[in-house]
């Protein structure tokens, strides 16, 4: 029994249905964990972006070692890092908060790539004519490059997106209770691993194929002529 | 600084292990990546679909499920793997779907006059196949592939969690015997960076000698 659930050992099919409730509570802490790790992605991997742009080497060049170090290092030990030696520091936060940070901390160094080269991937041209133009700095962002760098960011965000999402189980590893570490307290208790490991993979599956339909069909749907801010 | 001399050979113990691992699974995930790759081009359809659904499941679902998949609920299946080798497996399989992507794609950017060239000349399709399309399209996977070998030594840390005596393990081991989190972690984190810029440097250099043998360079781009 859990979360006053009780499963039914009669049959695997029997059993498989009775956990899905659980599961699904699971599956909630999952999907909580991506969005928040996501949006830390997005936030801070723009200032990771920004920094680096700034023509100063004092700042640009340490950031670029911070984003390679992030990019380069597995999530599960930067959590750990974050997990055990924050509280050292008088920082103690929840379990699903550091796990999220961490998501968040990794992601920002991918996400940080694909601003950099979706502005980069706008045409020299429009670079050029807006400087012809004598338009001011904030205008030339504002309403030449942006605009047309987001249609090129926005797919790439929702792949990255879509990894987030595989990578949440790691997050048991430090007690947060999502998907997977259901299904293996489910195991441990009654001895049967194969239903409810097998059916959180097929829940992943499911996850991931809606939400890369999803991304696809937002790419579709954005104009290539670039989103107008204003 | 004594704390954190003493550390490193332990430290170094598991690093080794995790060097072992990351070598042995990018080698499982090649093959795959090639067999699933060309697979997925194929024009017997049972072989297309076997690659297609390979692909999506291991994809599709995350690493770690994969792993406590192979390790836990395969023995209740009446086959036990062990931990060394449900890791090297869950670790290959899943990187050798992405690698199929890479090898799928690269092998559809090489220019169709090649194909059109080899029909001309009556070559046989294995022939096609090996000495004229998949040269060209290595060369392009390289920079991917790249990608790909980093990310799988990120991936190997997950086989702490089914006991093997990893990098990570190591350091989780010392961390419940001293509580040294600071420095333990810190240097565990500095390893793997360590191994994984070894790691993009060989590519490179496996790259440059693979452009050099075929004489196609590959179109450099990152994310």
């Amino acid at each position: 029994m859990m979360y006053g659930i009780h499963w039914n050992l009669s049959s695997d099919w029997a059993f498989a249905a009775s956990i899905i409730p659980i599961l699904l509570r699971g599956l909630i802490v999952t999907v909580e964990a991506t969005v928040l790790g996501f949006l830390i992605a997005l936030a801070l991997g723009l200032v990771f972006a920004l920094l680096r742009m700034i023509p100063l080497r004092v700042i640009n060049w340490p950031v670029a070692f911070i984003v390679e170090f992030l990019r380069d290092t597995p999530l599960l030990v930067q959590l750990y890092f974050l997990y055990f030696v924050l509280p050292n520091y008088g920082l103690v936060l929840p379990a699903f908060l550091t796990g999220a940070i961490a998501l968040g901390l990794q992601y920002s160094a991918y996400t940080s790539e694909v601003y950099r080269a979706g502005l980069e991937a706008v045409p020299r041209g429009q670079w050029e004519a807006s400087l012809a133009l004598n338009m001011p700095a904030l205008l030339v962002y504002r309403d030449v490059v942006v605009p047309q760098a987001i249609p090129r960011i926005i797919p790439a965000l929702g792949n990255y997106l879509v990894s987030i999402i595989k990578d949440t189980p790691i997050l048991s590893a430090v007690t947060v209770v999502e998907m997977l570490n259901l299904a293996t307290i489910i195991g441990d208790r009654t001895f049967r691993y194969l239903v409810p490991l097998s059916e959180v993979g097929l829940l992943f599956l499911i996850l991931t194929l809606i939400s890369s339909w999803l991304v696809r069909v937002v790419e579709r749907r954005l104009p290539n002529d670039g989103i107008p801010l204003r | 600084m004594e704390t954190l001399i003493s550390l490193v050979p332990p430290l170094l113990r598991g690093a080794r292990v995790t060097a072992e691992l990351a070598l042995v699974s990018t080698g499982v995930g090649a093959v795959m990546a090639f067999a699933s790759g060309i697979g997925k081009l194929s024009g017997f359809w049972p072989v297309r679909i076997l690659s297609v659904v390979y692909i999506e499941v291991f994809r599709g679902t995350s690493l770690l499920v994969q792993m406590f998949w192979l390790y836990y609920a395969l023995p209740l299946l009446g086959v036990s793997l062990g931990a060394t080798l449900a890791g090297i497996l869950a670790l290959g399989l899943n990187i050798g779907a992405y690698g199929a992507e890479v090898v799928r794609g690269a092998i559809l950017a090489v220019p169709t006059g090649q194909y059109e060239a080899s029909v001309a000349l009556n070559f046989t399709k294995r022939y096609r196949l090996w000495n004229v399309v998949l040269p060209q399209a290595l060369v392009e996977m390289m920079p991917p592939f790249g990608n790909l070998v980093v990310q799988n030594l990120k991936d190997t840390a997950l086989v702490s969690l089914i006991t093997l005596s990893d990098l990570t393990f190591r350091a989780q081991n010392l961390r419940n015997l001293t509580l040294d989190s600071v420095p333990i972690y810190s240097l565990t984190l500095v390893m793997y960076f360590v191994m994984a810029l070894v790691l993009m440097a060989a590519m490179r250099m496996l790259e440059r000698a693979i452009a050099d043998r075929v004489g196609v360079t590959a179109a450099r781009s990152r994310s």
